[in-house]
């Protein structure tokens, strides 16, 4: 069945049981909403130098935007900033594939799963809501600390 | 499974005929059953032939034209006029303007008032009354009335029953109100509501009241006399007609009094470089090149219905809208987001699914050719009030049969067992 390319078992679990979920303290938070559907994510972002010590979030939406933000947590927190805004391009660009990419699981690992998600045109701004949350974030909590390099 | 106790159902298996989209089949074999009525309702073959027929005999810019098909396109436009006129028991014909959909008749409205003069001027100390439950196109227009002119924007709230709470009226229209702008039927909760008790307080108050019959015209008897309000919008996609077409109407006399919004061509009397005149209503507020064919499809649509009834087709829908709320209430951990029963209520249910998110629910209806609408449906205030991000909503309309909301119910049960 179609639909089981999107609702992948990956993303149900970590739909069940989201990773880092909880807001704990951060150099910067943003509030980000997907205005199509009403999805509302507040993500903070924490430091310690060059590397992402946390990425902790308060959420409410689908499966595909809850799952999407847990999967975040895991690829992103212990990354140099610089890392991690590699695997966020990554991601980006698979969700803009439009079914054509598969992803590379050296760089995705557990989110090559949203694959599937991106033939589905209504929902591709589910999956990025936290991304793009994290981005805004990161790129805030660097202007509060000029002497972070992310090269 | 047989319906023989639902009463006052239409002959679908005709209807349906009428409506090429309806007999589309979807993923691998599943025939559409499309219960996003209240967003658009589908067009039936009358209404593209019309608009067929307008543009490979007839099109040509109407009014002023001496020639033949000018004077076709003019005769037809403004016999969409006529139809709609009659539709809504308007008494003049002039008392109807075209606009592009329901959201600018209501935007004309709230422009019409913030440069009026006295006594409809809306300034700072005046008040504008909306409701909690209206849909967006209803409340937006008079943040920015209120905000450009420091007028107060008050609103009724709504019972946990998803019914207007009117039990502060005589708070909220005063002396001081200019505006009242209500919902007959909202889009989100279905509820019908009692807009005469409203009309006949703001008359009291000498207030005017505005009516957003998007979500009435299509579904029943619509009568302008009767509402006895001052305007009434709604917008023909939602009744069998093309997209870019709605409808303002307004009393004459007040369409005499109040100014023009948009400015442009057809809408003056004379202009010289210094200042213009303006051609009387309903022209003074349709400038530019109208939507020619999409008022014809309006005026095919309105003919289609007519032909039908709009008792009967209120009639069917009451049956299906019962029959949904009975058995909706058969699926574990669904709660309907608005009047439970029939009474007073509209085609539109809206629900939430245990703690599955309404994406989640329409995507996995979706597979089973299942068109649903979710999220806020564009009425955030209404999900903001009964604590939930978005819903999931089914409508029908006179197409829809009782066997469709036999598949709506086995989708829901497949979706809890999707995400159990």
């Amino acid at each position: 069945m179609k639909l089981d390319s999107m609702y992948q078992e990956i993303i149900l679990d970590h739909y069940r049981n989201p990773h880092g979920k909880g807001l704990r303290d951060g150099d910067a938070e943003v509030h980000h909403v997907n205005p199509t559907c009403g999805d509302e994510i507040t993500l903070r972002v924490k430091l310690d130098g060059a590397v992402v010590e946390d990425v902790s979030y308060e959420s409410q939406g689908c499966s595909i935007s809850q799952a999407s933000a847990s999967v975040l947590n895991d690829l992103v927190v212990g990354k140099t900033v610089g890392e991690a805004q590699q695997v966020q391009e990554a991601f980006l660009e698979l969700m803009q594939s439009k079914g054509q990419s598969e992803g590379d699981e050296e760089i995705l690992e557990d989110a090559v799963a949203f694959a599937g998600v991106s033939k589905y045109p209504a929902r591709v701004k589910c999956a990025l809501l936290g991304w793009m949350a994290w981005k805004d974030a990161t790129a805030k909590a660097l202007a509060g600390h000029p002497e972070i390099t992310t090269d | 499974m047989t319906y023989s106790h639902l009463t006052g159902l239409l002959d679908t298996d005709a209807i349906r005929k009428d409506f090429p989209v309806l007999s589309r089949v979807l993923h691998d074999g599943k025939p559409l059953v499309y219960l996003d009525n209240a967003a658009t309702s589908q067009k039936p073959r009358q209404v593209l032939e019309a608009l067929n027929a307008y543009y490979e005999q007839h099109n040509s810019n109407v009014h002023r034209g001496v020639h033949v098909l000018a004077e076709e396109a003019t005769a037809l436009y403004e016999g969409a006029r006529d139809k709609v006129a009659a539709f809504i028991n308007a008494p003049s014909r002039n008392e109807v303007i075209f606009t592009k959909n329901a959201s600018e008749s209501l935007n004309l409205v709230a422009n019409m008032l913030g440069w009026a003069d006295e006594p409809y001027r809306v300034d700072a100390d005046s008040e504008i009354v909306i409701t909690e439950m209206e849909h967006h196109s209803n409340i937006v227009p008079w943040q920015l009335l209120a905000q450009r002119t420091g007028a107060k924007l008050k609103w009724f709230g709504l019972t946990d029953e998803g019914r207007l709470d009117l039990s502060n009226i005589d708070e909220l229209i005063t002396e001081k109100t200019k505006i009242v702008s209500v919902t007959l039927v909202s889009n989100l909760l279905g509820t019908v509501n009692p807009v005469e008790t409203i009309v006949r307080k703001a008359q009291s108050v000498g207030a005017l009241v505005a009516i957003d019959a998007s979500q009435a015209a299509p579904h029943a008897a619509l009568d302008v006399q009767a509402l006895e309000a001052d305007f009434v919008a709604f917008t023909g996609h939602k009744m069998l007609a093309p997209t870019g077409i709605g409808v303002l109407w307004g009393r004459q006399e007040l369409l005499e009094d109040l100014p023009p919004f948009l400015g442009g061509g057809e809408m003056i009397e004379t202009v010289t470089m210094g200042s213009s005149t303006y051609a009387p209503a309903p022209h003074k507020f349709e400038a530019g090149t109208p939507p020619i064919a999409q008022a014809i499809g309006l005026g095919a649509a309105i003919d289609y219905l007519s032909a039908i009834g709009m008792d009967k087709v209120a009639a069917h829908e009451h049956a299906i809208t019962a029959y949904a709320i009975e058995r909706l209430a058969e699926v574990p951990d669904l709660r309907i987001i608005g009047p439970r029963t029939a009474v007073d209520r509209g085609a539109a249910i809206s629900f939430t699914l245990g703690d599955i998110h309404p994406h989640d629910v329409g995507q996995v209806l979706d597979e089973q050719g299942i068109a649903v609408r979710v999220g806020h449906h564009c009425a955030r205030p209404v999900c903001l009030r009964y604590g939930i991000p978005a819903t999931t909503r089914a409508s029908f309309y006179l197409y829809s049969t009782p066997g469709e909301v036999d598949a709506l119910i086995d989708g829901l049960h497949h979706v809890r067992n999707f995400f159990a």
